[in-house]
């Protein structure tokens, strides 16, 4: 029996901050910026917003959207680099902030952008194989970039959350491909508040490397081409990454349209690649197939095949779509961006 | 807060979990054992509110403990909740938008934390109800 998204919500915060402004506290040539990355402005989290905050808004707004009753959810995991505490669970208080406590497993989960996608692969096996009725992984994070950093242009804040099960599908997951290696692109040490990366060290042997040998593993898998697939979701840590990874892999312009958010959202990391998807799936039609690919450094990439079926169409105003939630935002200077990122310590 | 005093009410702020008494249908939040008018007639069960509401009224802060310094001006309002009870919440919206009889809905949202390496407090606070078509 296949096994698939049995529903889905995203949340991004109201606030935005454009790349001009940060451009102009750092002295740099925002024009220049904006075409290298592709990104125009990114979301930014209210002072008493944090990963977890944003992971229970998903989940609570995938489980209104498929009417899912919480109770039937028996594994939680979330995905994040910038869970709020180093030891205590994100996934227990979302747990219980949706009412899926007792009876149920649950962990964090952790590997750069796609310790959301890995969760998701989680939740097939324990679903897939009956182990559990219904598994929630989430995508969350509110990423940091150090002042002056060129992460500081980019590090967004969001997330999003899948409910993935047996019955009720809305979206056939029919299979799944990763490609892990050990590749120190980016990282951030155990209290350290800010990342380091290895500048253009992240491109090639990391995101490059991982996107295509995940993204051509599985179509040699299935024996699939880019022209089987209606539309295509890389992960987006800018604008012109996945953009270009499409082109390599033989996907148009087309095909990504729909799932390339970045430029307005920045990139939320755990939620990147997600979000992308629960973009697509907000305009996708029955037997549409969906190809996603997560990178995350590290370094590894997890790449998926989806059927979306006739129940996306129950499933389609049942909660704020992506659009809905990049729409009417609130923009922020510098100084203000900084007290609600927690950069100025009073 | 200490730690023991919020995990024994945290049931109650994380998901607007209040009570109602059977007998008579009012609705309590925050709970309440034992319903004032009915006293010993009183069939107290668990109640999850909705979690929409109107402004009954507000006030500004601008001058505020440590804790809250970083979130100055924000706003304080009681709220009366669509099933009855009014509560005491933080309104999350500038002090140009709030208004008595604004519609809000509940948010999750940290309330606090200890200190920076203490517990952090999660719950419940309210947005004004104007996005995507109340989704």
């Amino acid at each position: 029996m296949s096994v698939g998204i049995v529903s889905y919500g995203a949340y991004i915060p109201r606030f935005r901050i454009k790349v001009e402004e940060i451009a102009k506290v750092w002295g740099d040539n925002a024009n220049s910026i904006i075409d290298g990355l592709m990104v125009y402005e990114k979301s930014v989290p209210d002072i008493d917003e944090d990963t977890i905050t944003i992971a229970v808004e998903a989940a609570r707004s995938a489980i209104k959207r498929g009417r899912v009753n919480p109770e039937r959810i028996e594994a939680v995991f979330t995905g994040s680099e910038s869970h709020p505490y180093a030891v205590k669970p994100t996934s227990t208080v979302v747990a219980e902030a949706i009412g899926a406590t007792p009876n149920l497993t649950a962990a964090d989960f952790e590997f750069a952008c796609k310790a959301g996608t890995a969760a998701i692969q989680a939740c097939v096996g324990l679903a897939g194989s009956g182990m559990i009725d219904l598994g929630l992984a989430i995508g969350s994070d509110v990423s940091q970039g150090a002042p002056g950093d060129a992460l500081e242009y980019t590090a967004a804040a969001g997330g999003v959350a899948y409910i993935i099960g047996k019955k009720e599908i809305a979206a056939e997951i029919e299979s799944t491909y990763s490609f892990t290696t050990d590749t120190p692109d980016f990282w951030r040490r155990e209290g350290m508040p800010y990342p380091e990366h290895g500048g253009r060290f992240t491109g090639e042997p990391g995101y490059f490397k991982h996107v295509t040998s995940a993204a051509t593993g599985l179509m040699e898998k299935l024996g699939t081409k880019p022209s089987d697939y209606k539309y295509a979701i890389f992960h987006q840590p800018n604008g012109k990454f996945p953009s270009r990874v499409a082109k390599m892999l033989g996907f148009s312009s087309e095909h990504i349209k729909p799932g390339l958010v970045v430029s307005r959202l920045g990139n939320t990391y755990s939620g990147s690649c997600m979000m992308g998807l629960a973009a697509t799936l907000d305009i996708a039609k029955p037997g549409d197939r969906i190809f996603v690919t997560a990178f995350g450094s590290g370094a590894g990439a997890d790449a998926f095949s989806i059927n979306v079926t006739d129940r996306i169409e129950e499933l389609r105003n049942g909660a704020p779509s992506v659009e809905e939630l990049l729409a009417d935002p609130i923009y922020i200077n510098y100084s203000t961006y900084a007290r609600h990122k927690n950069k100025i310590k009073l | 807060m200490s730690v023991p005093r919020f995990w024994r009410r945290l049931k109650n702020v994380y998901n607007l979990i209040g009570t109602q008494c059977e007998n008579c249908g009012m609705y309590y939040y925050p709970p309440r054992s034992l319903c004032p008018k009915c006293r010993r007639s009183s069939l107290i069960i668990p109640f999850k509110f909705k979690g929409e509401g109107e402004v009954l009224t507000y006030t500004i802060v601008h001058s505020a403990t440590k804790d809250f310094e970083k979130h100055v001006p924000y706003i304080l309002a009681i709220i009366k909740l669509n099933e009855g009870p009014n509560l005491t919440s933080q309104v999350i919206c500038s002090p140009e938008e709030i208004h008595i009889g604004m519609k809000v809905k509940s948010v999750f949202r940290k309330l606090g934390e200890e200190s920076e390496k203490g517990m952090i407090y999660y719950g419940t606070k309210f947005v004004p109800l104007l996005n995507h078509s109340g989704k």
